[in-house]
This record gives structure tokens, sequence and C-alpha cells, in this order.
């Protein structure tokens, strides 16, 4: 949004009204303030929406203070409430989604950018496309009605036995839980990672493939160490994207995750998200302070995001430096 | 029920149109409270902090008017076992207090004479979404069991001691359908329109009474004699032989006074309707009708209204 660094080399402050209006005749002014507005509205949103949030859970904050974050008991009728399990089911649940979603949709990216014939990529695009766009309460009724049964008939009894020394896989099968949730997240973001992804990769210099070709790399060498470091920044970018939708899923979670605020080791468990118990509640929410803990949970879920995308720019800062080592070396 | 009436009555009389949104009661609440509509509907009556709040505000009072029945009923999924159950309070209470686990249990199989109830773990679900049916249910399993009056307590969300969330009739409906041994409650109307088995409860004349519009309406009749002025009644578990025990009118909310006259008169003319001709409609959509007691004493009521 840096349209203040155009080309013109007057760009400084506005001395005389003549001038202004002179430059405001070829327009670029008038552009620069739209586009300047634009641009604004962003941040303006942005800080609406948190000081909305922030005065919309004032008693809320004032009664709990940061026992919000650690306290695991949200019961309405007693006037109790604490965003811990809530947390802990939005984490959980993103970060299984990412966990299964990133390396499959890197992997297809890859596929579609760099071995597929142009014809097979650009017709797999359009049905990634067609995907990315499904509206959330479908994949919802999928999971319900396709992944839960087969999540509690074959996968978990085959997991319990394969890995349930692991604390990961106890417990009764219900088939909904934290590990359902996780996965029908992967399938819906997988879409935009693959889109992302594709396009940057396709956008690398041919020269960067030919030179490593040239110097003797494999296929996958040049693939794998120099077109996808190349890429990494908008690699990563449709990560971010995926890691956004997949914390404020509200739909989808909530039809496969259980809605049962419990913290535990076991994926089978069943859970609730931040965004799930926001939608659930808030329409019958009375009194004054029920309604105001799921305003601050909504605060919460906001700084959430917000951390857990500054985590990750950090992790590429850092793993970005390693990279251009090696490509150094 | 709501857009029913609304439709009918604007057939019969073109002038009126009511605007009607569907918010949930929390929302419903505070927009009557804060005067932005002119009426409001809930499943569950106002508490006391909330009628003084709109007193506080406005000066004048807000009225509950009954207008149809409801019924909660307990559904379940059990491999083998077609009858219907026989649910006593004490096996209800046990279930979703996380006490009773297994579908043997005495207190289920004693009811159930001659069912070949399996040894299984009991799932159980509960609605996660705040809503009337979990109000009426909690309502209920309040007034039956003093442990999960302490403990839980009444509400449109509640946190559940133990169980499945699934959002709305139909999430419930889904988890049960689909998670062999597992046990829900759904609305009246939901079961029947999607004919799912649900079983009978215990009333506390001691008979079991599979829910329908008769039973609920029976329920209704029995706490007639004991109605209060402001019909803030809850009818679970009410006296009567034929009575249903989780049953529950839905009220609309209307203030005592009106500045507008024209409104005050057209909505007066609409409750009068909804109470004689209205009542009609009721039982094709699978409500139960007012007992003709109720509505004596709420048209009486309704000239209150200034």
């Amino acid at each position: 949004m840096s349209t203040a660094s155009t080309t013109l080399p007057s760009a400084g402050p506005v001395v005389g009204s003549r001038s202004f209006l002179r430059r405001l005749r070829e327009g670029d002014e008038i552009v620069r303030l739209i586009t300047f507005l634009f641009a604004a509205s962003v941040v303006l949103i942005t800080l609406l929406l948190v000081f909305e949030l922030w005065q919309g859970s004032v008693l809320a904050r004032h009664k709990f203070g940061f026992a919000f974050f650690a306290t695991r008991v949200w019961d309405p009728n007693a006037g109790e409430f604490g965003a811990l399990p809530f947390i802990f089911g939005t984490v959980v649940t993103s970060a299984v989604s990412l966990l299964i979603a990133v390396p499959l949709g890197i992997g297809a990216a890859i596929f579609l950018a760099e071995l597929a014939p142009a014809r097979v990529s650009d017709t797999l695009e359009f049905f990634i496309d067609l995907l990315a766009a499904v509206p959330s309460v479908i994949y919802g009724l999928l999971g319900f009605l396709f992944v839960v049964p087969l999540m509690r008939d074959f996968i978990q009894p085959r997991l319990k036995d394969s890995l349930g020394f692991l604390p990961f896989f106890k417990g009764p099968a219900y088939g909904i839980g934290f590990l359902t949730a996780g996965i029908v997240l992967a399938i819906m973001v997988i879409p935009y990672i693959i889109s992302v992804s594709r396009e940057v990769l396709l956008s690398v210099p041919r020269d960067q493939r030919e030179a490593a070709l040239a110097l003797g790399s494999t296929r996958w060498e040049s693939t794998w160490k120099v077109v996808v470091p190349f890429a990494r920044t908008g690699i990563m970018g449709s990560i971010f994207l995926a890691l956004a939708r997949a914390l404020g899923e509200t739909m989808a979670v909530t039809m496969v995750i259980g809605n049962t605020p419990s913290i535990s080791a076991s994926l089978f468990s069943p859970g609730y998200s931040i965004a799930a118990v926001i939608a659930n509640e808030f329409t019958e929410a009375t009194g004054d302070l029920y309604p105001q803990a799921l305003i601050e949970l909504g605060l919460v879920l906001f700084l959430l995001t917000f951390i857990l995308n500054g985590l990750a720019r950090i992790l590429i800062l850092a793993t970005s430096q390693r990279g251009s080592g090696m490509g150094n070396a | 029920m709501y857009s029913k009436w609304f439709d009918e009555y604007h057939k019969k009389d073109t002038n009126i149109e009511i605007n009607y949104q569907s918010i949930g009661s929390g929302g419903g609440i505070k927009q009557v409270t804060e005067g932005t509509v002119d009426f409001g509907a809930s499943d569950g009556p106002m508490n006391d902090d909330q009628l003084k709040a709109f007193q506080d505000k406005h000066g004048f009072a807000i009225l509950h008017f009954p207008t149809v029945l409801g019924a909660v009923v307990p559904t379940y999924n059990i491999p083998g076992v077609t009858t219907d159950l026989n649910f006593t309070p004490e096996a209800l209470s046990g279930i979703f207090l996380g006490k009773i686990t297994k579908w043997n249990d005495p207190a289920i199989a004693g009811a159930n004479k001659g069912v070949n109830l399996p040894g299984n773990d009991i799932v159980v679900v509960h609605r996660s979404d705040g809503s009337g049916t979990s109000y009426i249910w909690t309502d209920y399993l309040s007034k039956i069991s003093d442990e999960w009056k302490s403990k839980v307590g009444k509400g449109a969300s509640v946190n559940w001691p133990v169980g499945l969330g699934g959002k709305g009739n139909e999430g419930v409906a889904g988890l049960v359908k689909q998670t062999a041994n597992a046990v829900g409650y759904v609305e009246l109307i939901y079961a029947i329109q999607n004919k799912m088995p649900y079983g009978t409860v215990k009333n506390s004349s001691g008979a079991f009474i599979k829910a329908d519009l008769a039973g609920v309406t029976a329920a209704a009749a029995g706490a007639a004699k004991n109605m209060p002025d402001d019909f803030r009644v809850s009818i679970t578990d009410a006296p009567g032989k034929a009575a249903y025990p989780i049953s529950s009118f839905t009220w609309l909310l209307i203030p005592a006074k009106f500045s507008d006259g024209a409104k005050r008169d057209a909505l007066k003319g609409f409750v009068k309707w909804m109470l004689a001709d209205g009542q009609n409609y009721a039982e094709s959509l699978s409500y139960a009708k007012l007992p003709k007691e109720v509505v004596a004493k709420e048209v009486k009521a309704l000239d209150g209204i200034q």
C-alpha cells in the first residue's frame, strides 16, 4: 500500500495552492487520496473492532481480569466464565489442521507448478478454486455425515490399536472431537495453500530453474533447493491465510467438535473452540455479564490471531535467513 | 409458529403487518427492554431482574401472554431396542448428571421390564446452542432433582456435567442417530416431524406418558388452576394424571402501556385473534393449544394494556 512512493520526484509537502491545483488536475493527487483512504480504512476497521470488543466486555474484564485466560469453568448459571478450554480447542484444532494441510498443500502445489502438464495444472486449479469457494456449512455437513462416521468406525479404532500408547489417541471413539475438527479444517484450508503456493511457484523466473539444471541438478533438486526457497515468502503467506481461516472457522467446527469445553491430551476427546461457542451461545445469552464474557472471548480470539501471526512471522524471518545462507553455499 | 400467525392475520386484516425477526431470546429480551421493538416473544419467561430493568427504564411493566405449548422428549439410539423406553425422573437426572453410565443400570431397567438393555456406556447428547429447548429440559431436571438444581440449574445454556453438544435440534438428532447407545433430547415437534423414536416419561402422578399434544395441554390445564396473574409459570412436572411432565408455554412479551394508540389497538386485536381463531393453527404445526381457562384469563388481562 505504499502509494506515497510513486515515481513523482516532487511528492513532498505541497507548497502553494497553485501547484496543488495543477497536480489535482493531473489526477495523481486524487488517486493518491482515494487509494490512501482505502488503505486507511483497513486500519480504521481494525481499530474500531478492537475498540468495540474492548468496550463491550468492560464488565467481564473487570470481574475476571487475567484469570479469564486461566479459568476452566464456563457456567452461565453461576456467572463463572473462563476462556482456557476454548483457547485450547482453537489452538489444537488449528495446529492439527496445519500439520495435515501444509505438507499436502505444498506438495500438491509443487506438482501442479513444476511437474504437471499445463493443461492438467489449469484444470485442477479450476477445481481448487471451486473448493475454496464452497461455504463452510457445506464442509460442516460433509464432516458430520461422512468424516465423523469414518473416524468413529475406521480411523479411530485403528489409531487406538496401533498408536494407542500415545496420550493423543485415548478414550472412547465418538467420531467427533479435536482430531475430526482438525481434519475437516485441513480439508477446508488445503485449497488456499495449493492455490496461492502454485501461483507463487509459477512466478519464479525460468532462469532460476535453468541455471540449477545447467549446474547438473536433477529436476527434484532444482525444485526443492532453488524454486521452493525462492518462493518461500509467498508459500508462507499461503500458510498464514490457512491459519487465519482455521482459527476463525465457526460453522464447520461446531458441527464436528462436540461442543464440550474440555481440555484433554487426547485428540479423540470432544472439545470447543472460541468462534464456535460465540456462535452457539450469543443469541440466547441474557443478563449483563454473560454476553460480555462472550464478547471478551471475541477479544481473546483477536489477540490469539495477532500473537500466532506474529510468531509465524518471526519463524519465517528465522528460516529465511538460514535459507538464504544455504542458497549461497 | 409466529410467522404462520402473522401471515394469516395479515391475510385477514391487510392493514396490519407485523415484522417478525427470529433472533433468539437474549437479543429479543434486550430489544424489548430497550424499546427498539413493539413486542417480543420468548420460550423462557423473563426473570425478576429483567422485569425490574424494564420497569426502571420505562416506568411501567412488561406483560407475559402465553401463546401455545411445546414439549421436549428424550430420544435415544440403542442397537437392538425397538420398543419405547420408559424413563423415570431419577433415570433422566442420573443419566444427565453422569451418575448412571450403563443402559442396564437398575434405575433404567426397573422401569423397562422385558426390554433387553445392553451393558454399554451411555453417550449423552445435549444442545450446544442456547435454546428454549434446553431451558425447558433443565427446568424439568431442576424440579425433579435437587442435585441438578444445586449443581447445574436451569437455563438456555448450562454447564453440562457430561455429554456431547449438537447444534440445534438437528445436531442433537444427528448425533443420537449416528452414535450407538446415545441419548438426547429434542423438541416434540421435531421428533414428530422427523418420525424419531422417543421415550415416555413418568409424571408426578406416577404414570408413564408418551408425549403428544393432548398430554401437553393436560399439563397446562393442571397448572392453570394455580396460574399466577403474570402468567410466568413453569408447567414442567405439572400435576394431573394425563400431564406430560416436560411441557412449557411460550410467551409474547407486551409492554403494559403504548404511546401510540393505533399500534396498541392493532396488537390487542392480533392477540385476541391469536387466542381464538389462531389457536386452530397450532396443532397442524404440532404445537399444543392453550387450555380454555388460560385463554379466558388472558383475554381479561389484555384489557389491562393501556
